[in-house]
């Protein structure tokens, strides 16, 4: 199989790669770093004896999609998924305080990413199907104050998800929208970890079976998925009380 | 990059004081704030602590990238947050194993580098710092800057069991070992008193590439020093199990004892159980290397077993000219102060290692767990008192109490590694707790 990620250098993009690189997969990351994706690739080609292959890909430079994706299938090369994980990550105070930084997140988590997943759809149902798997998050699930902005944006981009799995799938286009909660990766490193954190090599392991099986939601942890349920269900009254 | 938020920052023996600490995958560009570097934890003591509540910690452990590994001559270079346990995982199936590994496999490679640590083969293969062909660093001044003991030695054995003081670790590059097989030929026997452990280890290190014991110390009189003597090296083909050892399932200890759980009575009750738990006087034959080298690790956070107040472990080394009896006098010492201990390890140590502050020294090592409460400050420094007189000295990684002015009467390499500190970082902008406790203010110059 053939797996390509944006977001391989850190994360659960890295655990997810390492994780694929074990049960043999040939990999592409793709990053805007190339030569931190260089050090990543030396890594795990450690760990595989599958082929490792780096690309540039900036999720703030949409323009440059349209290479990506004819480098990804160059020669009629056959992908079978495609993951995202590279995402911004800001909380509510640093967002609200500014704006600028504020439209980059909105754009590169919404508008950015869907732009690929358009791309990388025309390209997967060409070759006769694939999948594609994103990383939201949880804060999409319900608007929260500490993840207002943040979460507007994963809102957005699970909506979309779920409706492009509806529509592709049964021409062979699985799409996958995973939900992480709050794992323990530099994301989240300055904040305080709540109760049922995860790591972020557990993740990788439940997303790799997802890409196995096609699941269309995930939740990661596990746990999450019980306590977005209540989440979704506590009343607005409650909600505007609550910190989280 | 925004400042991280005050937090209680811990070690492995739960001692626990207010920092900041950074994590990130780019140490090269996290470290230029951070005044040490740490890995993690498994440090018992201070070392890895905040000096101050203001101080910035950088925690390496998501940089773990494994940047080159050469499977004809076994070098591997990896990032300084690399887990050993990750390394063993990948590589051991490919016949590969650390050339030092302490009792746990929970540490990062900058964390083996800056203790210097040492392993059950010692007396043969020395301190990790030995294994170790270059070092890439971040200085105090900023600067990144690589060393090995050809490339800028001073700065490379001032690092190598240099506490993180001397610079930031961001690579190491070190030659694994190839073993015959995953698995361990193992004969441990029961040793009733103190002379006979040491004559066991003594007459058992020529021959067995790894030697350890653990010594009931709570029983003194004639069995002063009874216990278990552990031998062993890397099984052949032949007689090993052709499939790899799994590593057991870890469990976790779920919450902290309470701190009356630790007393006098279910201490003495582990030690006689341990001892007699070893039935036959001696047995042989193949075991899991997971067990052997690694027996503390099949339980998850078992340091909350000393109840929230924490313990320490106190390690001294008593010299070769001590002479035999230091160990038994050292013991008698023990039991009179009552600092009973679940696990007390004896090992015999090699040459003395290259490191400007490296533990080990020709001699007997005693390393003992001691739980923090009002009377351990005592106990510490009667060990100390004895120790200085055998002319012995303490290891740093494990150590949350010495008092400074002891521990430069342990250590006469303190000037050079202070005259190392004033070269490479004249600002003392690397610091830890433990350097702050112990290293200030600067030692007198030995005339
Ligand atoms: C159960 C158990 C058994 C052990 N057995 C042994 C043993 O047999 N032999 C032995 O020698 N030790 C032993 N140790 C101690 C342990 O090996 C050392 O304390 C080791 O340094 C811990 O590594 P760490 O990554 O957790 O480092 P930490 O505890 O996080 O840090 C230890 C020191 O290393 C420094 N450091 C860490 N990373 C860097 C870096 N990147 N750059 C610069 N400085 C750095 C820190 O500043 C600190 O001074 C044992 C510990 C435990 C818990
Ligand atoms: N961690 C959590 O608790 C959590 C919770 C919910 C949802 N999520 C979501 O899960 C996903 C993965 O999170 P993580 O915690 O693994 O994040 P992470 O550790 O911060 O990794 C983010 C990855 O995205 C890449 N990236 C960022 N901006 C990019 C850009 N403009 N172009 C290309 N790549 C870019 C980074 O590459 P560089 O090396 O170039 O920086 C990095 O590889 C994200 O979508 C996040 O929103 C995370």
């Amino acid at each position: 199989m053939k797996t390509a990620i944006l977001g391989a250098s850190k994360g659960m993009g890295r655990a997810l790669a390492r994780v694929r690189a074990e049960r043999g997969d040939d990999l592409v990351l793709l990053g805007r770093d190339v030569e931190e994706l260089e050090r990543s690739a030396a890594d795990l080609r450690v760990r595989s004896r599958g082929a490792v292959t780096v690309i540039a890909c900036d999720l703030d430079a949409p323009d440059g999609f349209p290479a990506v994706i004819e480098a990804l299938f160059a020669g009629g090369a056959r992908l079978d998924n495609l993951v995202i994980t590279a995402a911004h990550f800001g909380t509510q105070d640093e967002l609200e305080a500014d704006p600028v930084r504020a439209r980059r997140l909105l754009t590169a988590n919404l508008a950015n990413t869907i732009e690929l997943c358009e791309r990388a759809r025309v390209a997967l149902l060409a070759q006769g199907g694939g999948t594609l798997c994103v990383f939201s998050s949880v804060a999409g699930d319900r608007g929260r104050k500490p993840v207002g902005l943040y979460g507007a944006s994963k809102a957005g981009l699970s909506h979309y998800l779920e409706a492009l799995d509806h529509k592709w799938r049964a021409a062979g286009l699985i799409t996958i929208c995973v939900k992480p909660g709050f794992v323990k990766t530099g994301m989240t490193a300055g904040l305080k970890p709540p109760p049922f954190a995860g790591e972020p090599d557990a993740v990788a392991r439940q997303v790799s079976d997802a890409l196995e099986r096609g699941t269309p939601l995930l939740y990661a942890p596990s746990i999450w998925r019980w306590v977005m349920l209540v989440i979704r269900h506590l009343p607005r009254f409650v909600m505007r009380r609550i910190s989280f | 990059m925004p400042l991280p938020a005050l937090r209680s920052i811990s070690a492995w023996g739960l001692f626990a004081l207010p920092g900041r600490e950074r994590h990130s995958e780019s140490l090269e560009a996290a470290s230029a704030t951070a005044e040490l570097s740490r890995g993690l934890g498994r440090s018992y003591g201070d070392s890895s602590l905040p000096a101050t509540p203001e101080s910035e910690l950088l925690c390496t452990t998501l940089a773990d990238r494994i940047l080159a590994f050469d499977d004809s001559s076994g070098l591997l270079t990896g990032e300084a947050g690399l887990a050993l346990h990750e390394i063993h995982r990948l590589l051991m199936p490919r016949g590969w194993f650390a050339p030092v590994t302490p009792g746990t496999q929970f540490v990062t490679l900058g964390g083996m580098v800056a203790s210097d640590i040492h392993g059950k083969n010692h007396h043969k293969a020395g301190c990790f710092g030995d294994h170790v062909t270059s070092l890439r660093m971040r200085l105090a001044s900023g600067e990144v800057v690589n060393c090995g003991p050809d490339e800028r030695a001073e700065l490379f054995w001032a690092t190598v069991g240099g506490m993180g003081l001397t610079g930031h670790i961001l690579e190491v590059t070190f030659r694994m070992v190839r073993i015959p097989s995953p698995w361990i030929y193992q004969e441990s026997r029961r040793v009733p008193d103190i002379e006979s452990f040491i004559a066991g280890l003594k007459e058992s290190g020529p021959d067995w590439p790894m030697t350890m014991g653990w010594i009931d110390c709570v029983s003194g009189g004639a069995s002063l020093g009874r216990g278990i003597l552990m031998r062993g090296r890397w099984a052949e083909p032949a007689e090993a199990p052709a499939r790899f050892p799994a590593m057991p399932p870890r469990l976790t200890m779920p919450f902290f004892f309470p701190s009356w759980a630790l007393n006098p009575l279910s201490v003495r009750a582990f030690n006689i159980l341990y001892y007699w738990k070893h039935l036959a006087r001696e047995k042989r034959g193949v075991v899991s290397p997971w067990g052997f080298f690694y027996p503390l690790d099949a339980i998850h956070l078992w340091n909350r077993m000393y109840g929230r107040r924490g313990f320490t472990q106190y390690q001294c080394v008593l010299p070769e000219e001590a002479g035999q009896g230091a160990a038994r006098r050292f013991l008698e010492l023990l039991v009179k102060l009552g600092g009973a201990s679940f696990l007390c390890v004896i090992k015999d140590c090699g040459a003395e290692g290259r490191g400007l502050l490296s533990f080990p020294k020709p001699g007997i090592s005693i390393a003992l767990d001691l739980p923090l409460r009002d009377w351990t400050q005592r106990v510490v420094n009667e060990l100390n008192a004895f120790v200085i007189a055998e002319g012995g000295r303490i290891y740093l990684t494990k150590d949350t109490l010495t008092l400074p002015e002891d521990f430069a009467k342990m250590e006469p390499r303190l000037a050079a590694f202070d005259a190392a500190r004033r070269q490479f970082d004249p600002e003392r902008r690397l610091r830890s707790h433990q350097s702050e406790r112990l290293l200030e203010p600067a030692p007198k110059e030995m005339p």
